[in-house]
């Protein structure tokens, strides 16, 4: 409840008129994007016009066209295996999007747990969460997730666990800083004298207050995720063939370039544009909800 | 003195910090991964065998002494040996070390040349259509992923074009399309902050000044602008060359270059262990230095965070 007066403060004060209107109808047009693809993954069986697995020798390596052989479209061509590259795509998009909602999902309550914790405790605790997330920017994540993944063999589990630990610290430094502003606040003062408790003020007033600042972070983590992901399925440590994968596509057509370019360019564009869309839409949404992230 | 080490002693705790974290994962991860002797064994290996080759790898010894054992060699540069090469695992990675650092730099000085006066450009020239087009494709820049973006590119230039090869490492051409892939994202990224930092300068009453007393334009630009804008811009760079060895890993796979990103790859996929870690490994504490060395110069260049003497 709480959180409704604040986030339309923002959104009129600091983003009034004309701007602020345009800002909000293409942070709209983000997210409606965002539930067609989710629309697409989900509803991909009635959608996808053929089997994304089923292959066919003769049918192999055929260039985008409106009438194959069969007499049927292959409007993006077909693969190596003569698998068709659209169906394909819309297969993929279910294992972007749900390796990136979970991974989002997992580096969001590790993260925010523990900024909040770091930011209402301070002391002992905070040093240490805050030195660990230091250290954990300290070198490259995809280095880290590429020597577990090696280790312990490419699965869907490890792959959402990886994905969604490389981001928590987005989310614990500012949250952390956002807690600590709240904490010394009035409100917070007058429930815990009043005989609050800590859980009382954190869940009823303290994530109510930064909800807005989370969905901003999710946003622009999802796009992180969903490339990621992409990234490691193309190494061969994400995703396991003959499940379709972006990424696992871009790497397969890699080979047939030269002869069928479309195999890799369809799902590396379509990837491509999700990921330009889905962080500028995070852009915008921090613009709408919450102008004092800009800095970060 | 005092003031100096304060100034260093977090940033140095928190490098530390950082290779201890990843000693201690590579570690954790190493074990996870169960007995390695198997691997290093034939498959008819008799059992005393197999028991004298784990006392001496030290695996019957309580799991803190095999850890303390194992952080030490790391501190000799003692990975053991590569299964694959049959050398120490140290070595196999030194040559390919050469590579990587050429690949690397390369991409950072094309970015760093390419990004500071396109951005530059950009602010001065703010709302024109060289400003919307530089930015939107920095936007693209930013949000294509690695990978596809060196795709792209060999299509386009190698196998369309013809102008640079596919792959491979030798003359320059061969280093064009990598470093321009593994650059992008920096070059963007640069772009935008140069941009953002010199409109910044660009409101400051100084300027007005420097203006209104017939200042020519160039040298308001060069001389008042982009050294007080320098400071973001400096870090910016500094925080992209750091996270170039992430990329490099996915850049030379796809442009076969043989540096440490392509080989430890390679060696996942040969179950080739102790290449992979010292591969990790040193990434990680080259990444951690030169991170330590960008914030030392951060503070050279800004009076502001240096130590009060």
């Amino acid at each position: 409840m709480s959180a409704t007066p604040a986030v339309m403060d923002s959104a009129v004060t600091v983003r009034g008129g004309a701007a602020g209107r345009r800002t909000a109808r293409l942070a709209l047009a983000g997210l409606a994007f965002v539930v067609l693809l989710g629309v697409v993954a989900a509803a991909a069986p009635w959608i996808a016009p053929h089997d994304p697995v089923r292959q066919s020798l003769r049918g192999r390596l055929g260039r985008p066209t409106l009438e194959a052989a069969d007499g049927r479209a292959r409007l993006l061509g077909t693969d190596q295996l003569g698998r068709d590259v659209l169906s394909r795509i819309i297969y993929g998009a279910r294992v972007s999007l749900t390796v990136g909602i979970a991974a989002v999902v997992i580096g969001g309550l590790v993260g925010a747990g523990l900024g909040i914790a770091a930011g209402f405790r301070r002391g002992m605790t905070d040093t240490v969460i805050m030195t660990l997330a230091d250290a954990q920017l300290a070198f490259p994540f995809i280095l880290l997730a590429i020597g577990i993944i090696a280790v312990l063999g490419p699965s869907f589990p490890t792959l959402i666990v990886v994905v969604g630990l490389s981001g928590w610290v987005s989310y614990a430094r500012i949250l952390r800083a956002q807690v600590i502003v709240l904490r010394s606040r009035e409100f917070v003062e007058a429930i815990t004298a009043l005989g609050g408790s800590v859980t009382r003020v954190i869940l009823r007033h303290v994530v109510p207050n930064v909800l807005s600042t989370i969905v901003v972070i999710a946003t622009l983590e999802l796009a992180r995720a969903i490339v990621l992901e992409a990234t490691l399925s193309f190494l061969g440590l994400g995703i396991q063939p003959p499940t379709p994968s972006w990424g696992g596509m871009i790497y397969e057509g890699r080979e047939y370039l030269d002869s069928a370019w479309w195999i890799s360019t369809f799902p590396g564009l379509v990837l491509m544009l999700t990921s330009l869309v889905v962080s500028r839409t995070g852009d915008w949404l921090r613009d709408l909800l919450d102008p004092t992230l800009r800095g970060e | 003195m005092r003031g100096v080490l304060g100034f260093l002693g977090p940033k140095l705790l928190r490098a530390l910090v950082a290779i201890w974290l990843v000693t201690t994962v590579v570690f954790v991860v190493m074990r996870l991964s169960g007995d390695p002797v198997p691997l290093l064994l034939p498959p008819d290996a008799p059992t005393s065998e197999i028991l004298r080759v784990r006392r001496e790898l030290g695996l019957d010894r309580p799991l803190p002494v095999q850890y303390l054992t194992f952080a030490a060699n790391i501190l000799r540069g003692d990975f053991g040996r590569s299964i694959h090469f049959r050398e120490p695992a140290i070595s196999v990675v030194k040559g390919y070390l050469g590579a990587t650092v050429e690949l690397g730099l390369t991409a950072f000085v094309l970015a760093a040349l390419v990004a500071v006066p396109i951005g530059l450009l950009s602010a001065i020239r703010r709302n024109t259509p060289l400003d919307h087009v530089a930015m939107g494709v920095a936007l693209v820049g930013q949000a294509a992923p690695t990978f596809f973006l060196g795709i792209l590119f060999i299509l386009l230039f190698s196998l369309k074009a013809d102008l640079f090869p596919t792959g491979g490492r030798g003359e320059w051409k061969n280093l064009v399309l990598p470093a321009l892939t593994l650059g992008a994202f920096a070059m963007a990224s640069i772009a935008r902050v140069t941009r953002s930092a010199v409109l910044e300068v660009l409101r400051a009453d100084y300027i007005r000044t420097a203006r209104a007393k017939g200042v020519a334009e160039w040298i308001v630009v060069v001389k008042h602008t982009l050294r007080n804008a320098a400071l973001p811009i400096v870090t910016i760079t500094g925080l992209q060359f750091g996270t170039l060895l992430g990329g490099a890993v996915v850049t030379e796979t796809v442009f076969s270059w043989p540096g440490i990103g392509r080989l430890a790859i390679q060696s996942i996929y040969n179950r080739d262990y102790p290449v992979v870690q010292c591969a990790v490994f040193l990434s990680a504490i080259m990444f951690i230095v030169l991170n330590f060395a960008i914030d030392l110069v951060y503070g050279l260049l800004d009076p502001r965070v240096r130590p009060k003497a």
